[in-house]
């Protein structure tokens, strides 16, 4: 092939996005509709995931010592756990600090007090990464010499685990669903727009085109027309999410350790390149294959 | 305006056919049902001539169009076109072997959306022409075919008898050795009917093989040329310098 025909038909798919100016608006629609559906679905999803993994991570083991062991053996312990994969933060809490900060609770009623009640109450809190493997690590830290006790909230430790595995199955579903719904109606489109040129592929054909030169054309049309209709709602969604952002920081701000929301640009880091892949892709494949069933003439 | 230049197609017809641009043995080509479309024909066209391929609707004029553009593959016999063993064509070489043929239709099958001068540059970016050889070839044509003046016109801009010029031009304009013409004037009124014979026999003598298939039996006993009669898929007749045969 010649560069030459190359470029002659990619300009003439830039030439057809106008020329078929019907058939462009119906796709663009269709993809955009879509990917902006799609979009706002994915958002809403990650930023509920994030939501629940914050939360998560707020939630701790802790882990009290023997009556009389050493500092030293109390941060090997420490050392032990933190080392582990499911762990994600140890943080120490001297006898000390421990009554510093239930006397800080207590209020009136720990005035008088002169000694530290808590005197074997040096601990470890343990934070996970994974709240499911909780019961898990917990067993492990009983099982460690010197280990006296370990606090834990099961029923807290549940309930997210639960949450997560139903926020990801939901994910999946819906995600699932709106790309099997897209890939759909936008084939759909794209396959009508191309079968009522049957008689141009057809003449094309008779003069000696090659399934290349008839084809090249349409396929150049549908990825541009799928690269526009994915960077559409990709640049509506980006300021729709700002809006959002704002509007939850301004009247929800009691909230706003419920509400922790993920960052416009860690959302689009993956719905970007996702989107793009769909709309482009959609357009490739849909004009490869449309076309291909009118070159048999 | 022919070629003079033959493709070489290994094939059991290569030898005989290739004396001829068109030349069919006993071949049989059934519809999708079973029903025969073509029985036995043997077709034999020299370089340079001039045939009509006549009949009445059903009589197999369409079916053998497709067999010599390649669209259908016969059942049986052989077919050589322009050199090519259309038995053994592979589906990648069609193409090419297409480049050899100028086609025109009886609704124009022009590109709607394309002026006149793109409906014939055309032809010439499928055989990767260069910029410079469509700018001298185009307008070359269109004048041939009287039509200089109206490159920038749109098919729907046009009368019939024009668009059919439009298709002649881009038949021709990558120069063709044999030129089909399929009811070529089945859209056109008596005078620009007269007009496109006469373009016809003009391309003729400039030494392109012209085939018309009609059943107009006007065109066909106005022009005193060769003329092969199908009926029910069957030759009855091949007559030089015959006259439209009636079913009756």
């Amino acid at each position: 092939m010649k560069i030459s025909t190359f470029f002659y038909t990619l300009r003439q798919g830039i030439i057809n996005v106008f020329r078929n100016k019907w058939f462009t608006l119906a796709s663009l629609a269709t993809i955009s509709a879509c990917l902006f559906i799609f979009g706002i679905a994915y958002s809403l999803l990650v930023n509920f995931q994030h939501m629940v993994k914050t939360a998560e991570e707020g939630v701790s083991i802790t882990v009290f010592y023997d009556e009389g062991l050493p500092q030293e053996e109390i941060d090997l312990i420490g050392a032990q756990i933190e080392a582990r994969t499911e762990v994600s933060k140890v943080v120490f809490v001297s006898a000390d600090e421990a009554w510093a900060e239930f006397s800080a609770e207590l209020g009136e009623a720990a005035e008088g007090i002169t000694e530290n009640p808590l005197v074997n109450s040096a601990n470890h809190e343990v934070y996970l990464n994974d709240v499911s493997a909780q019961a898990h690590l917990v067993k492990y830290i009983e099982q460690i010499e010197g280990v006296r006790k370990v606090n834990q909230s099961e029923f807290t430790a549940n309930l997210f685990t639960g949450v997560n595995s139903l926020v990801t199955y939901v994910s999946i579903g819906m995600i699932a669903i709106l790309l099997s719904v897209s890939v759909f109606l936008i084939s759909n489109t794209v396959t009508i727009g191309i079968s009522v040129r049957k008689e141009e592929i057809t003449v094309m054909k008779y003069i000696g085109a090659t399934d290349f030169f008839v084809r090249a054309p349409f396929v150049f049309e549908g990825m541009i027309i799928g690269l526009i209709g994915s960077a559409l709602p990709l640049v509506l969604l980006y300021y729709i999410y700002e809006v959002a952002l704002k509007f939850l920081a301004e009247k929800f701000a009691f909230l706003s350790s419920l509400l922790v929301t993920l960052p416009v640009w860690d959302v689009f880091v993956v719905l970007i390149p996702v989107s793009l892949v769909i709309g482009v892709g959609i357009g490739f494949f849909g004009s490869f294959f449309t076309v291909r069933k009118h070159l048999k003439v | 305006m022919a070629k003079d230049t033959k493709k070489k197609r290994k094939g059991s017809a290569e030898a005989e056919g290739e004396k001829y641009a068109i030349c069919l043995e006993g071949v049989n080509k059934a519809y999708e049902d079973g029903v025969p479309a073509l029985t036995d024909i043997n077709l034999k066209i020299v370089p340079g001539e001039f045939v009509f391929i006549a009949g009445e609707t059903g009589s197999g004029k369409s079916t053998l169009i497709k067999l010599l553009l390649r669209e259908l593959k016969a059942d049986s016999g052989s077919i050589n076109v322009c050199g090519y063993d259309l038995m053994r064509i592979k589906r990648r070489e069609v193409p090419k072997f297409r480049r050899n043929l100028g086609v025109v239709f009886q609704n124009f099958r022009l590109l709607k959306e394309r002026n006149v001068y793109d409906n014939v540059a055309f032809a010439q970016r499928i055989i990767q022409k260069s910029e410079r050889d469509i700018r001298k070839n185009v307008p070359s044509i269109l004048s041939a075919v009287g039509l200089a003046g109206k490159y920038k016109a749109k098919p729907k801009q046009l009368s019939g008898g024009e668009q059919q010029r439009v298709a002649l031009a881009r038949a021709l304009v990558n120069k063709p050795s044999i030129l089909l013409a399929d009811e070529p004037t089945g859209n056109l009124d008596p005078k620009n009917t007269t007009d496109i014979m006469h373009l016809l026999e003009k391309i003729n003598q400039n030494g392109t093989t012209v085939v018309v298939v009609t059943h107009n039996r006007e065109v066909v006993n106005l022009m005193q040329r060769r003329v092969v009669t199908l009926r029910k898929g069957v030759i009855v007749s091949d007559e030089e310098k015959g006259g439209y045969i009636d079913e009756d």
